[in-house]
């Protein structure tokens, strides 16, 4: 049965900043979560997108979906980019501005690493977010450092399926001390307004990391990019959570559990994995769940 | 008030002066003083400006892209590997039209490290759009960052101005540093036609086809060309308040020169002590100082060189298998005129080797004494 989700008004805006016309393909999960999250962050919000899918989505000159200023910078930039914006803002004395970096699994875990470790020590006051659809859709489904083991991309084809597991951005961002880090899904809609809803509260960096099944890439229908999201949180792939001021809290338990299998099968791109992948990835899937909820543990809450 | 202060710091009073409210930098020798001297200005409220210590200097002029599309004056400074990591963004800034400005220190790149005097660094940088200057004094140095300001915004165009290593950034001169009153009038607070802002939200820099991206480059190139129309109005502006003036280029002792030396930076000064001392000895030899070099003033290049049967540049930069980057711009310049004057090529000084007088007069009477260069380019003080 379908589960209804209760937004609670008071922490969504009446206005939609996201417009007809945008240009995603069908099923786009980071275009739901593009919509979602300025239902969190409000109307005064800033978004910098440095290249990624958004780049696109977002409109071909003279058009833009979004009806919040917008600015576009290179690839690797963004996190240093919107600390500029926000730089500016100050000096401006339009402290209440939201500053909000939104790139994709290659400008975060790659290309634009660097610049979101500086930007996080600095303790920048923007929301950095990453959509991770786990490649480089963009430009036709590239493997990158976000792209789980055993998955097929272009640059890990059939027969050569990604041997690496995927690198561990929560982990990094932990390791920077900032004062907020969550991860969230479309399938949760709930729960991923209220995250942005409190980043908005929240000074400093504050990172948010968004599963964002990718139809084209991931080999799947446009019609099950949530499910296959909810999937993700229910097979512990994809825990949803939250770290405030180094407090761990799992913040969605899931209504039922399912085997990293059936979250993988569920997916064309998994098609080639072969089966000790599959059983080292339920165990690395399961270590890493333990590890969580010791850390929640730790956390007192 | 008249002060004995480096290069690096008549940078920083420049921007002091300019009030500029974001600055962003990285360490690199020898930039590394104005950006401390900037951090005691913002810590003592001298300056009240938002510095972001950055963890490189690519993201120095990104963070620079993100204050400056938001509509305020920003500045950063760099040298050498420094400006060449920057390069993709120098790209960027230029073609999102704002106004940075930026200072560097032009130092040899490696491999081998050198910290010396060099300006392949900032002449890597001829095809980013940004509009260039080279100065040869700490006062030029200290004038033309509010110049540059001024020039910025006017045609909406990133300015870098470039000083060599060490010669400038740390030999201390005097320099008439400007009461901050009359800098204010000179150069008003920044206050662009557009920018990222609630009241007219929108978008920069995103997917442009072809319907209008090339007329967006054309607009790009024809507004830096205007660089050439109103950089003199500043230049008399700023005379007028300030007493001092730099044009587009200058011309010394040009007027009836058998041989006209072309340099930017400091060998500028060392070749004006050369052509003296020939000039005593009867040589009609005489100086082009190149100042403002992108976009390059080519009229007044051709119409003080013209005049002379022979060009002498002495580029401190090399494109290695090609030579000098100058007498290449320089030859482009001469080309339409019907009668050329011979170009003599010479690369000196590279990696902070001292270029003296006797070396610019020897390179001089070369030219007096050859019709036509035998060595292209002609790699002076080159040891066997």
């Amino acid at each position: 049965m379908q589960k209804t989700f209760n937004i609670p008004r008071e922490l969504m805006t009446e206005t939609e900043l996201l417009q007809p016309g945008m240009l995603s393909c069908q099923g786009c999960a980071a275009a739901v979560a593009m919509k979602l999250a300025l239902k969190g962050l409000g109307e005064r919000t800033v978004v910098v997108f440095p290249a990624c899918c958004w780049s696109i989505i977002v409109g071909v000159y003279p058009y833009s979906a979004l009806k919040v200023p917008v600015l576009h910078v290179p690839f690797e930039t963004g996190a240093v980019a919107a600390a500029g914006v926000r730089a500016g803002f100050n000096a401006r004395q339009e402290k209440d501005v939201v500053v909000m970096a939104w790139a994709g699994d290659g400008g975060t875990f790659d290309i634009g690493l660097q610049a979101l470790s500086g930007a996080a020590e600095r303790n920048d006051d923007i929301v950095y977010v990453c959509y991770d659809n786990e490649a480089y859709m963009n430009t036709g489904i590239q493997r990158s450092s976000a792209t789980p083991v055993g998955a097929w991309t272009t640059t890990t084809p059939a027969g050569a399926v990604k041997q690496e597991p995927k690198k561990d951005m929560e982990k990094i961002m932990q390791g920077h001390d900032i004062p907020y880090i969550a991860t969230g899904t479309v399938a949760y809609p709930d729960d991923l307004v209220r995250k942005f809803q409190k980043a908005r509260n929240i000074r400093g960096t504050r990172f948010i990391h968004l599963l964002a099944p990718c139809p084209p890439g991931w080999r799947i229908e446009p019609g099950h990019s949530i499910r296959v999201a909810r999937m993700a949180t229910q097979a512990k792939v994809f825990p949803l959570y939250e770290i405030e001021n180094g407090e761990v809290m799992v913040t969605v338990v899931p209504e039922r559990e399912i085997p990293v299998k059936a979250y993988l099968e569920a997916q064309g791109r998994f098609r080639q994995m072969p089966e000790a992948m599959v059983d080292a990835l339920q165990k690395q899937t399961d270590r890493k769940w333990e590890d969580l909820l010791k850390q929640v543990k730790n956390s007192g809450t | 008030m008249k002060q004995v202060i480096k290069g690096n710091h008549a940078v920083s009073h420049g921007v002091r002066l300019c009030r500029v409210k974001v600055i962003s930098a990285y360490p690199i020798t020898p930039q590394t003083t104005i950006v401390e001297e900037l951090s005691e200005m913002c810590a003592s409220g001298e300056l009240d400006a938002e510095f972001i210590k950055v963890e490189s200097e690519h993201s120095a002029m990104a963070a620079c892209v993100g204050s400056s599309s938001a509509g305020v004056r920003s500045f950063t400074a760099t040298s050498s590997h420094g400006l060449l990591l920057m390069h993709e963004v120098l790209h960027w800034a230029a073609g999102a039209r704002l106004p940075i400005v930026l200072a560097n220190v032009n130092r040899a790149v490696g491999p081998g490290w050198n910290i010396g005097a060099d300006q392949t660094d900032s002449v890597s940088q001829r095809d980013t759009g940004w509009i260039q200057f080279y100065c040869e004094s700490n006062q030029e140095v200290l004038d033309s960052v509010i110049m540059a300001y001024k020039l910025a915004e006017t045609i909406m165009l990133p300015v870098m101005l470039s000083y060599d290593a060490f010669f400038l950034s740390h030999t201390s001169e005097i320099v008439d540093v400007p009461d901050i009153e009359a800098v204010c009038d000179f150069l008003p607070p920044y206050q662009p036609k557009l920018k990222l802002d609630f009241s007219d939200p929108r978008m920069f820099g995103g997917i442009t086809s072809s319907e209008y991206y090339y007329e967006g480059r054309y607009v790009m190139h024809r507004d830096g060309l205007q660089a050439l129309e109103y950089y003199p109005q500043v230049c008399r502006d700023f005379e007028a308040v300030f007493g001092r003036a730099y044009d587009l280029l200058e011309a010394y002792r040009t007027d009836d020169a058998e041989v006209i030396m072309v340099t930017a930076g400091t060998l500028t000064s060392v070749s004006r002590i050369a052509v003296d001392h020939l000039r005593q000895r009867g040589k009609k030899v005489g100086l082009m100082k190149i100042r403002m070099f992108r976009p390059v003033p080519v009229h007044g290049w051709a119409q003080i060189l013209g005049q002379a049967p022979k060009v002498v540049v002495v580029d401190r930069n090399l494109t290695a298998s090609v030579g000098g980057v100058f007498a290449a711009e320089v030859q482009a310049a001469l080309y339409p005129l019907e009668c050329r004057p011979v170009v003599f090529p010479v690369i000196a000084g590279l990696g902070g080797r001292d270029v003296t007088p006797a070396d610019i007069e020897g390179v001089l009477d070369y030219a007096l004494g050859h019709e036509k260069p035998k060595d292209v380019p002609l790699f002076w003080g080159l040891k066997q």
